[in-house]
Formats: structure tokens, sequence, C-alpha cells
């Protein structure tokens, strides 16, 4: 049997949670679930249908919110009594956190962030893939444990329905955790007003060290704003301190997802490029027709970005008429 | 205050990520070396907390003998007293770095006393695993929070401060605690000259690496396939604008 971690926030399911499942179900074996907390309870129709048979309801007063700590103990205990062939989890920055103190608690291997590619469960030890280098590099890896501890890479397997959608019985416990082992405990948690953010506009426009200033972003800002978008940049940018790490996009900033990304001044380095890649569209703008971000995107336009910026701003405004 | 901040040596790719004929590791031919961008930001949080609260900072790390030079450029920063725990160079997996780690830490701390705050990198920007730092804290039995955007400490408490999903999470951790820091936290500082100067006589002192292997195992490296190129050459200069617009409109992003 496999066990899920189901992920969400106060009942409202992470959508990576399907991810899991869908993956899980590749293992030819049955799938159960597990929920973290009351709020959670509600969920259980929604893992039947990605072939969950059974959801473990976790209750207990420290698992009203997320806390590592006391997420790990509920896993440990219900893992000792289940003894799953694997416990999963989503490939998010709470999956991660959650299997990591699993794993220290057991002492045992946990493998971040795999793939769907390949997958070889024929003998005890599994083969598998997992992305390095925020994915632009795989690895085969093998895992060798009674209970194998992994997280699915974030978008990595196709979110699919079960053929045959089960019913997942609920199924509540009260995991034994150790208040004093709730060692690290959330004082306070806001959820901030989110309007447009990097990850979810539909248009980006993006800066690279080519645009030479923090002040040389305002006719960035001034597209942007034309096109209902955001302005993103590359790290050479952040770390010269013209902006604010919320706008990089790339390995160890923020993953897009939008229509168009324009790319202006930003030579296309592969941490920079992994965190550019799911934008539907890439145009990039750069006086280097050689630059990797020119090669790889889908239309370019050779030259400085500070003629051909405000040049598309204008070319939008006299098309509207204003 | 004594601070210790765990750093990566990784190779800092361009373009792409070449591997070598073995399928064993990245080529490094040609490549520098740096340090995981979420560890300079772990280690500017860390002087910063000298700074502010007085003492000292160390650095540590695992890895080849020539990771010297990460632990060179953490003195040229302010660091005052570096580990280096020397592997064969090959990939170690993440129970055995953490046990090797985990040890050198009780060793130092039997020597020089605790460590308030030990600093990690989120997730090693090669490996990716998300876990060293989580285990070493289990080992030492010190609570542990990763993903760390914010930073500040009150005598026996630190409050770490992140954003997961748009909500802001604040955590108290009693010290002596571990905490996992992400790029973001802090703009990292540069070596000044007179920092530079002193990075030369640090003494580095080798540690020898004391841990088993555990169930995870490399077996190759594989680059995924390159995308065939799809490039439209719309024009050089303002007067390719137009078709810029035409794009978006298609798009009906107009
Ligand atoms: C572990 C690791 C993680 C990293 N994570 C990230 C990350 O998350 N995001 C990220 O972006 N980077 C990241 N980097 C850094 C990355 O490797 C590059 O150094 C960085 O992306 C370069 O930024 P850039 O393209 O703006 O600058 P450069 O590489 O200097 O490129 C500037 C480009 O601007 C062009 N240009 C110059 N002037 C003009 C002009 N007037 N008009 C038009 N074009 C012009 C040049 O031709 C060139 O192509 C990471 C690096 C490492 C080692």
């Amino acid at each position: 049997m496999i066990l899920v971690l189901v992920e969400h926030d106060r009942g409202v399911l992470a959508p990576a949670s399907f991810e899991a499942l869908t993956f899980a179900r590749a293992f030819d074996c049955e799938v159960h679930a597990i929920t973290l907390g009351a709020p959670a309870d509600e969920l259980a129709p929604y893992l039947g249908a990605y072939g969950a048979t059974a959801v473990h309801q976790a209750h207990h007063d420290l698992l009203v919110d997320y806390g590592p700590d006391a997420s790990a103990d509920a896993l440990v205990s219900l893992v000792a009594t289940l003894k799953p062939g694997a416990l999963m989890a989503t490939g998010t920055d709470r999956g991660n956190e959650v299997l990591a103190h699993v794993a220290a608690r057991l002492d045992a291997p946990f493998v971040a962030n795999v793939t769907g590619e390949n997958l070889d469960a024929s003998a005890d030890r599994w083969e598998l893939t997992r992305i390095r280098w925020g994915g632009s590099l795989h690895e085969r890896a093998t895992i060798t444990a009674d209970v194998r501890l992994l997280t699915v890479a974030l978008h990595a397997v196709e979110p699919t329905p079960a053929p045959a959608p089960a019913v997942a019985t609920p199924m509540p416990f009260t995991p034994t955790i150790d208040p004093s082992a709730a060692i690290t405990i959330v004082r306070d948690r806001v959820k901030r007003e989110v309007g447009q953010t990097l990850a979810t506009a539909s248009v980006v426009v993006g800066g690279g060290r080519g645009v030479g200033s923090a002040e040389g972003f305002e006719p960035l800002e001034a597209l942007a704003r034309e096109l209902g978008g955001v302005v993103g940049c590359s790290r050479a940018v952040t770390n010269n301190g013209w902006r604010n790490h919320t706008d990089q996009v790339g390995q160890t900033g923020t993953r897009i997802g939008a229509d168009v990304y324009l790319a202006c001044g930003i030579s296309g380095a592969i941490q920079h490029w992994v965190g550019a890649s799911g934008a539907k569209c890439i145009i990039a703008i750069n006086t280097d027709a050689a630059a990797n971000m020119v090669t790889k995107a889908d239309y370019a336009v050779i030259g400085d970005l500070h003629e051909i910026v405000p040049a598309i701003t204008a070319a939008i405004r006299s098309r509207r008429g204003v | 205050m004594r601070v210790l901040v765990c750093i990566k040596r990784v190779p800092a790719p361009g373009a792409r990520i070449n591997v070598t004929e073995d399928g064993l590791a990245v080529d490094t031919t040609n490549l520098g070396f740096t340090t995981s961008p979420h560890e300079e930001c772990a280690l500017e949080a860390g002087l910063q907390l000298v700074e502010e609260h007085g003492g000292s900072a160390t650095a540590l790390t695992l890895g080849p003998p020539e990771a010297e030079e990460q632990l060179r450029y953490a003195a040229s920063l302010g660091v005052t007293d570096a580990a280096l725990i020397p592997t064969d160079g090959t990939d170690w997996d993440p129970q055995r770095t953490a046990r090797a780690i985990g040890h050198v830490i009780a060793e130092l701390e039997a020597v020089g006393g605790e460590f308030d705050v030990i600093l990690f990198g989120n997730e090693s920007a090669d490996s990716g695993g998300f876990q060293v730092g989580v285990r070493v804290a289990r080992a030492l039995g010190r609570p542990m929070i990763t993903g760390a955007k914010g930073l500040t400490m009150d005598g026996t408490t630190a409050r770490v401060q992140r954003e997961i999903d748009g909500t802001q999470e604040v955590y108290e951790l009693r010290l002596p605690a571990i905490i996992g820091v992400k790029e973001g936290i802090n703009l990292p500082r540069y070596p000044t000259m007179k920092g530079r100067l002193a990075s030369r006589k640090l003494g580095v002192q080798i540690h020898e690496a004391v841990g088993e292997p555990g169930g995870q195992r490399m077996v190759q490296l594989v680059s995924p396939p390159e995308q065939e190129s799809r490039l439209v050459v719309l024009g050089a200069g303002p007067a390719a604008a137009d078709k810029v617009v035409d794009l978006l409109a298609e798009r009906g992003l107009l």
C-alpha cells in the first residue's frame, strides 16, 4: 500500500495533491490518502476520484494549523501502524519540509522531487528519476528502505482522475504527537491580499542586467501596465539591488506561467530559463542574437531594449488610439 | 552569539549543464564555482546577527578540498572561523552528509561551546535534497524551520518569518535553533578589500568525515532533451515593435 499525504491549507486543497495521487497510482497497488487536521475531513470525496480507497484523517489540536513537527509526528505514528511501502507527498515547500522531518525521525532515506519517468519498483530497491538544479538536470537514483519516502516534483505529472473512481473510506484517528516535540510553533498566520503575482500574471515583462539600473525599469513598468502584467527580473538585477527578490524569475526565484514573457536584456542562463520556460510564448529582446534567451525563445527582436521597449508601448497606445 | 553557517560549493553553469561521460557528475571543465545562493543569504543573515548581537560567525562546508575557496570567500565577508569536511568529490547522499555535518558540529561545540544559531540554505542549488538541515537538527535535538525570509532574535528566541503560497507564517523557535534560509531574506554583501586580505590568513580546520552512507544512491545524471529551436526573429530595433504588438493582439492581450 502507498500512503499519500494530501496537502491543504485549513481545508483548501493544494492542487498538487492530485499530481501526487496520480503518481502513486502508477505503482499498481492500493493507494490510501492521509489528511492532517479536522478542517480537511470534507476533502475525502475528491480524493476517491483520484483513486484513494481510504483516507486516514488525523485529528489533533496541534494539527489545526500546519506545523512541520506536529505533521511529521502524525505521519510517523500512522506509518508505524500501517507500514506502507511508501509515503509520498507533493514537491512543494511544505511537502518537502514535512517529509524531511519524517525522514529525520525514521532515519530513513527521502528522495525529493521525483518525476513520473522510468519508475522501476519491481525490486526492493526502487529506481526513480528526480530533478536537480530546479529541473535543469535529471538524476536516476535508487532508494532502499522499508518505507520509501518521496515527494513528487511539481508539474511533473499530469493530474488525472482514476479510470474507476473509488470511494475513499474515512478513517479518523488520533495520532500521538509529543507536545514538547512540536517545538516549532506558529505565532501568526496572515493570508496576504493576492492580486497579480509574478507566478500567475498573464504577461510578464522581464528585465536583466541589460536594463542597466533601477530607474531603467521604468519603461518596462510602463509596458507591463499597458498590458495588465507585472515586471520580472534576473538574479543579476536583484544582486545589484535594482529590484526586490520577489520579482526574480528562476531557480531560486519564481516560476512563471505567463501567456507571454518579454525577456529584455536577459542572457538566458539555465537557472533563469528554468523559471521562464513555463511561459507559453517567449519574446526575447537582446542586442546579442546569439544569447541563449534569444535562441531558445519563440520570437526575438535584436537591438537595444532602451529603444525597443518604449517603441512597443507607443505602438500599443497608437493602436488603441490613445 | 555564536553562529554557524553551513554552505555548499556548487558549479556555476551558464547556458546549459553538461554531464561527464560516465554520467556521474556535472562536467565542470571551464566552469567557475560559487556558494549556493540560499547559503550566500544564510551567510549574510549570520553576519547581520553577529553585527547586531555580538559574537562570531563560523562557516562549515562538506565537499572536495577545493571548497576551501568558498570558506575563504565567507571569511572575506566577515566569518572568522572555518571548518572543512573534505570528501573525495563524489556525490554524497543526504543522510551521509547530515551525519558527517552533525558529527563535526558536535566536535566544534565540544571545544568552543554551543552555537546559538545554525543556518543552512533551504536547499542546495545542485542536488536539491531539501533535508540535510532538518536531519542535523533532529540529530542535535534542536528546533528547525525552513524557508526563512525574515529572521530576528531576542535573547532566547528566534522569530522566523516565511511565506508559502501567499500565506505569511511567523514561527518562534527556542535557542539554540537551526534555520533554513531562502534567497531574498537579504541582499548579500560583497567582500571588502580588507576582508579579502583577512581571508588569506584564515585558518581552515580540517575535520574527518564520519558517517555511513544512507539509503539513497545516485545512479546517473541525465540532461533533459534540448528543445528544437522554434525561433522566429521579428526584426531589429524599434522598427520591429509593430510585429510584437501584432503577436500580443493575436493572443488577446490588447
Ligand atoms: C545556483 C544558481 C542559481 C541561480 N538562480 C537564478 C535565478 O533564479 N534567476 C536568474 O535570473 N538567475 C539565476 N542565477 C544566475 C544566472 O546564472 C545568471 O548569472 C543570471 O541570470 C544573469 O542575469 P542576466 O541575464 O540579467 O545578466 P547577463 O548574463 O549579464 O546578461 C545580460 C544580457 O543583456 C543583454 N544586453 C545588454 N545590454 C542590452 C541592451 N541595451 N539591450 C538589450 N540587451 C542588452 C546582453 O546581450 C546579455 O545577453 C543563478 C545562478 C546560480 C549559480
